[in-house]
């Protein structure tokens, strides 16, 4: 394949790149696709909750075209866990069990070949098993093309890079600062194998129905992080994650908390009996909104995770990586018929990010990351005091209910003194509004 | 289950080549906590006698060691194409 050209390369067979792949491929361009592992999804891994808007932008309505999901999302539940009680919340609505839904649980692995077929089947030239070690510039300074293991040099008019979050070619060639461990988040998950039937069961739910539960409290031992439970077909989508530098300083095993957080006595009921049959760890960019690169230059385009385009706080990135990836697709057909690969040309793609839920959601939250990292009560105090004071308030034990609830109030206090909590929500405030 | 067992129900295609380097032995010895030895989530990192053992072989490309290393002494990069990890469900 010496010195062969394309219209574009794409780096990396996930969603964003596919998405990309896709969008060029069906306008006619010649595009090829690099994908590291021995079929696209093979190295991917996510929560995961796939949110439909966004992907039907690019790809139409995937989920009557025979796309694997796993369960259409009804019912998301919050549970803030204590040593061993819990305080729940949460909202059910039948209005997202019908077309066209809202969100799906899925696989990665099985969903991701799916996505990469879609850019096959409009023209896409797929080669698995493939990494790029470099990119390749002219005397200019322009990518004009990329270096693989396995097949030598390729050139294109145009490089797309969805590397995901490790982005190694990307960050060698200059093109975004690597991550550090304050600004990545590490999860790890395993998959539970269980019947359908009592899944439904556990869960409260009929055949085609599926629920997330969000996990805060003990088990992450104060540390800015969470844990999942996601229902799929036959099987449960357990894990946990926190941001890196947190693990690093708490110094626990990723997997102990993961243990941890199963061990709950309202967890372990969930899971009994399950067989697993998967572990799975994976970072997950959470960079602040001022620390983004510059997601294009001249002859390339960075998507998705490489780009860092994840919404911590609504654990939000497939389809940020999804939208972002159609619209590279998009700025790269316009300069594919203006002829034109330069900066200026493709800054077009900035444009559309600049105009979408993509960037402006995350300009939104800006202050979010640095919020949660300085206020770590909302993972570890918050859900203990909670906890305490509904187990004091349901405990019926002789005392008059004033009696119990002004000591409630001296405990919460003693716990966190009011003035605290009221700066703390002051600075929510101020950071997210 | 033991984060061994868990391990081995992972489908690898093993690499006879590593594809993780520690730069030198003499920064690990001199580097306190050893943060690679607990956060890497799938036990790579071991502290033997006076060098780190690195069994990339059980690397399930996270990445995180070389964000965690202190000293940037874990060169680490991807397995070679079609080499690694092959998630069945992800």
């Amino acid at each position: 394949m010496e010195d062969e050209k394309f219209d574009a390369i794409v780096v990396g067979a996930g969603p964003a790149g596919s998405a990309a792949a896709y969008t060029m491929a069906k306008a006619g361009m010649s595009v090829v696709v690099f994908e590291r592992g021995d079929y696209p999804g093979a190295k991917n891994v996510m929560g995961g909750v796939l949110f439909r808007e966004a992907v039907e932008g690019v790809f139409g309505k995937f989920w009557e075209e025979g796309a694997p999901l796993e369960r259409p999302v009804v019912d998301q539940r919050l549970w803030m866990l204590g040593q061993e009680s819990v305080v729940t919340a949460g909202f059910r609505t039948q209005a997202f069990a019908a077309p066209p839904y809202n969100a799906f649980t899925v696989l990665r692995a099985q969903l991701d070949p799916w996505f990469a077929k879609q850019a096959e089947d409009a023209g896409a030239y797929l080669i698995t098993e493939t990494q790029v070690t470099d990119l390749v510039f002219d005397d200019t300074g322009r990518v004009i093309g990329v270096r693989t293991g396995r097949e030598g040099d390729l050139f294109a008019d145009v490089v797309i890079m969805a590397e995901g979050i490790n982005a190694f070619a990307t960050v060698k060639a200059g093109l975004r600062r690597d991550f550090t461990m304050e600004n990545a988040a590490l999860a790890v998950k395993e998959i539970h194998a269980l019947p359908p039937e009592t899944i439904n069961d556990r869960f409260n739910l009929r055949d085609g129905e599926g629920a997330t539960i969000l996990l805060l409290g003990e088990f992450s031992h104060d540390m800015m992080g969470s844990g999942f439970i996601y229902t799929n077909r036959d099987t449960l989508s357990v894990g946990v994650g926190a941001i890196v530098s947190h693990l690093v300083e708490t110094k626990v095993r990723p997997n102990d908390v993961l243990d941890e957080m199963k061990k709950h006595p309202a967890v372990q009921p969930l899971l009994a009996g399950s067989e697993i049959k998967e572990y799975s760890a994976h970072l997950i960019p959470e960079v602040k909104y001022s620390e983004l690169p510059r997601p294009y230059g001249d002859g390339y385009m960075l998507v998705g995770d490489t780009a860092g385009y994840v919404n911590f706080l609504f654990q939000e990135g497939c389809n940020l990586a999804i939208a972002s990836g159609g619209m590279a697709g998009r700025a790269a057909v316009e300069a594919w018929e203006r002829k034109d690969y330069s900066a200026a040309s493709l800054s077009t793609y900035q444009q559309k990010l600049d105009d979408s839920f993509v960037l402006q959601d995350l300009y939104e939250l800006r202050n979010g990351p640095a919020f949660f990292r300085n206020h770590r009560e909302f993972f570890g105090i918050y859900p203990r005091m909670l906890n305490q004071a509904a187990e004091d308030l349901l405990t019926v034990s002789g005392l008059s209910k004033k009696t119990v609830g002004m000591s409630i109030l001296r405990d919460l206090h003693r716990q966190r003194p009011f003035w605290r909590v009221g700066k703390d929500m002051f600075d929510a405030v101020r950071a997210f509004i | 289950m033991k984060l061994e067992d868990k391990l081995f129900l992972d489908k690898f295609t093993r690499d006879e080549r590593s594809h993780i380097d520690i730069v030198s032995d003499d920064v690990c010895r001199r580097c306190p906590d050893k943060p690679c030895t607990i956060v890497c989530p799938a036990d790579v990192y071991h502290w033997e006698g006076d060098h780190i053992v690195v069994s990339y072989e059980n690397c399930i490309e996270c990445g995180a060691c070389r964000l965690i290393c202190p000293y940037n002494n874990i060169a680490c990069t991807m397995p070679r194409g079609g080499f690694g990890v092959q998630y069945r469900y992800g």
